[in-house]
């Protein structure tokens, strides 16, 4: 290691953000992949690698992957929910590798819903 | 760079590291392999969390989902549920006393969500032996922000004015002491940070140097700054603390080849480095003139403080000593700035340093309640939301009777006093004090005469021989407390008790001698009625003190549930116990020693105490 310079540590920093986001659980947009059995079954892990290696290729430090279980709607796996900044989640059906590239682009760096992929947006209300 | 999408936070403190994590952590690697998660999960060790009663803690990012109490067999569960599937395991989550429900978010927890975090910030953020994580948690740009845009004066103002008041006992103004050694005559001046933490029970300081050492480094760089003239830091911590040196030494090192510590500090033209001193575990080397005593090799006693270190301290230079937690507020505080930090807490510090308790303080929390551990609170707080709110309550539902805080020498609160606001006038007023952060709950089954004399024969054996009235006077007073415990004690006892505690902490050469009493005049102001009904009538209210306790057995209970099994026969050391096997046994009271054995063994609660 060479003695550090003043604008070092902001490089340093920057390295180091794609974990610190991860680690803070605050990030520009979450992606949640459904991963109950249905979803595991119907290829969501293929889901869920598309869109890690997205984030590898972009070399993307602020966007949080994660998963959850059934969504109830088991016919339409694999589904992902994106959640852009303050705007309400949309929820993704049927998809495919192609399908979250272009999710992950356009939805997740952009912030553009991909409307013809999509069920809806928002999410049910829990009481 | 790898891109993971988990991020596995296992506690790695001395609490978690003693309950088996590094065997976790093993575990979780293999599973994590096993399933070819390795590019997906990233397993990081992490300083301590402060919920040590529920270690050993793995806590899994982004979603802040808090695992508790963990062993390695519950690992491959985890890992093919949590990681693999995403769906979260119930079983192994934290659940509030007399809930059924667990609560999966670190953040929804009580324990956590009501403390503020300023000296722990980046507990269970980053991995201590990594300077680059404590970079990316924002780490060393309050010493940039000093040494580019301040001048030292105002470096020193800033920490004045924030109100910042030294977290190790004391409450002395940091900013005050750092511009009396400032001002002080000498052309070589020392830094040191004082981690010979000793109080029984207190780890606080241990948790920030081994989460979080950086933090104590950068605060001492910035101080060094501010002081002026000086080049050399010390870091006094006790060879007991083996891995806080560990992460010291780490950190030192890491610094270094950064250039963060060592000549000309990122080419902002200033110089300074820090060594670290290991220290014995002398709880008197605690005290700042005892403690630079040992750093000198000299035998670590105190002195008469006429001349105070900050003019002539470490070989008789000006010496400007911290402890650990008020380090690690400064870079925050010259991040942030003073008016963040003094809107925290209580009074006014504007125009007297000594007008306010500002910031937070850590304290570690033991004894009686359900949560034990470390919290960081806002100065202020009432002591009924730290036992209650944060500390989930007293234990097996029992009741309240006192809570002690300020480490050996502090007093005992009772519960007409819980609603206290924590803060260091207030504190002292009652007749305890904030101490280094210590917090030991009792509840109604302790006895204060005992807890008085558990606390007095600790600062006793630690009293260090030099000055008369510590070292003659907290003997004397624990041979009444032991007298008192035993049933010998008199009324007169208890005036004596009181006389010379006074006496003590008027002549005592430093604040040893000083505050040992503490803890037997609290007593005996709050809970007078159960030293006299030990010197009265006798007895222990809370059967606690042995010899005053009379042993029966239910011969009910001993024939119907226990079908006289003869157990406490085996271990009565007195053959006091008269009964054969499968028949009613019972206590002959003129060969009985009271030394309760028979209670303890008894599997069917059948001796009766009285």
């Amino acid at each position: 290691m060479a003695k550090l310079k003043i604008e070092d540590l902001d490089r340093i920093a920057e390295e180091a953000r794609s974990k610190m986001t991860i680690r803070e659980g605050a990030g520009k947009a979450r992606i949640t992949v459904h991963m109950g059995t249905c979803g595991i079954a119907a290829g969501a892990r293929a889901i869920m690698s598309a869109f890690l290696d997205e984030i590898k290729a972009h070399n993307i430090k602020d966007v949080i992957i994660t998963t959850s279980g059934c969504a109830g709607l088991c016919s339409r796996e694999p589904m992902a929910t994106v959640e852009f900044g303050n705007q309400a989640p949309v929820k993704y059906v049927d998809l495919t590798d192609e399908k979250a590239r272009k999710i992950f682009k356009e939805h997740v760096l952009g912030g553009k819903f991909v409307m013809e992929y999509a069920l809806s947006v928002g999410s049910e209300r829990i009481r | 760079m790898k891109r993971y999408r988990l991020q596995l936070m296992v506690c790695a403190g001395t609490g978690c590291v003693s309950n088996h994590s590094v065997e976790i952590k093993d575990a979780l690697d293999r599973e994590i392999e096993k399933h070819k998660l390795q590019n997906e999960a990233e397993v990081v060790f992490t300083g301590c969390n402060g919920f040590c009663g529920a270690g050993p803690i793995v806590v899994v990012q982004p979603d802040g989902v808090f695992y508790q109490l963990l062993k390695t067999a519950d690992i491959p569960h985890l890992v093919e549920e949590h990681l693999l599937k995403g769906r979260p395991v119930k079983k192994l989550m934290y659940s509030p006393p007399a809930e059924k429900i667990p609560i999966p978010k670190m953040s929804d927890i009580p324990f956590f969500s009501d403390q503020t975090l300023i000296a722990l910030r980046n507990r269970g953020m980053i991995d201590p032996e990594q300077i680059d994580d404590y970079i990316a948690r924002g780490g060393y740009k309050g010493l940039v922000k000093a040494l580019t845009m301040m001048t030292p004066d105002e470096v020193l103002k800033e920490i004045k004015s924030s109100g910042l008041r030294g977290r190790g006992g004391g409450g002395f103004p940091t900013g005050v002491k750092w511009e009396s050694c400032k001002h002080a005559h000498g052309d070589i001046k020392h830094v040191i940070c004082n981690a010979d933490e000793g109080d029984p029970g207190a780890f606080m300081d241990r948790s920030i140097i081994e989460g979080d050492p950086h933090a104590v480094i950068e605060g001492m760089i910035i101080g060094a700054y501010a002081i002026e003239k000086v080049h050399q830091g010390y870091i006094y911590v006790r060879m007991e603390y083996p891995l806080a040196i560990k992460r010291f030494q780490i950190a030192i090192k890491q610094a270094r080849e950064y250039g963060l510590l060592g000549e000309n500090i990122l080419d902002a033209g200033f110089t300074f480095d820090i060594d670290i001193r290991r220290g014995a575990g002398a709880f008197v080397c605690g005290e700042s003139t005892a403690l630079m005593a040992s750093v000198e090799g000299k035998p670590g006693e105190p002195r008469a403080k006429y001349i105070h270190t900050v003019e002539r301290g470490l070989w008789e230079r000006p010496t400007c000593l911290n402890n650990v937690e008020t380090w690690a507020n400064v870079p925050q505080i010259i991040l942030k700035g003073a008016q963040w930090f003094s809107s925290i807490g209580t009074g006014d510090v504007s125009a007297d340093p000594w007008g306010g308790s500002k910031g937070t303080k850590v304290f570690s929390l033991a004894g009686k309640v359900n949560n034990t551990g470390l919290v960081e609170v806002p100065m202020g707080i009432p002591l009924r939301d730290i036992v209650f709110k944060i500390g989930g309550g007293i234990r097996d539902g029992k009741k309240f009777k006192a809570v002690q805080t300020g480490g050996p020498s502090g007093g005992f609160i009772p519960e007409s006093l819980l609603d206290l606001p924590v803060d260091y006038e207030e504190l002292t007023k009652v007749g305890s004090m904030m101490g280094s952060g210590g917090m030991v709950v009792t509840d109604e089954d302790n006895c204060m005469v005992d807890m008085a004399r558990y606390f007095l024969a600790f600062t006793q054996a630690e009293s260090c021989g030099k000055c008369t009235p510590c070292r003659e006077g907290t003997k004397q007073m624990l041979d009444i407390l032991d007298r008192i415990s035993v049933g010998e004690g008199t009324e007169e006892d208890l005036v004596t008790l009181e006389d010379l505690s006074n006496v003590i902490v008027e002549s005592s050469l430093c604040a040893l001698g000083g505050s040992a009493p503490n803890p037997v005049l609290t007593t005996l102001k709050y809970f007078r009625e159960e030293y006299e009904a030990h010197v009265k009538d006798k007895k222990c209210p809370s059967h606690t003190c042995r010899k005053l306790n009379t042993y029966s057995i239910d011969e009910k209970i001993c024939l119907k549930l226990g079908h006289g099994c003869h157990v406490c026969v085996k271990h009565c050391p007195d053959a006091a116990i008269i009964g054969e096997r499968k028949q009613v046994h019972y206590i002959d009271p003129a060969k009985c020693s009271k030394c309760g054995v028979c209670y303890d063994v008894c599997n069917f609660k059948a001796v009766q105490v009285a």
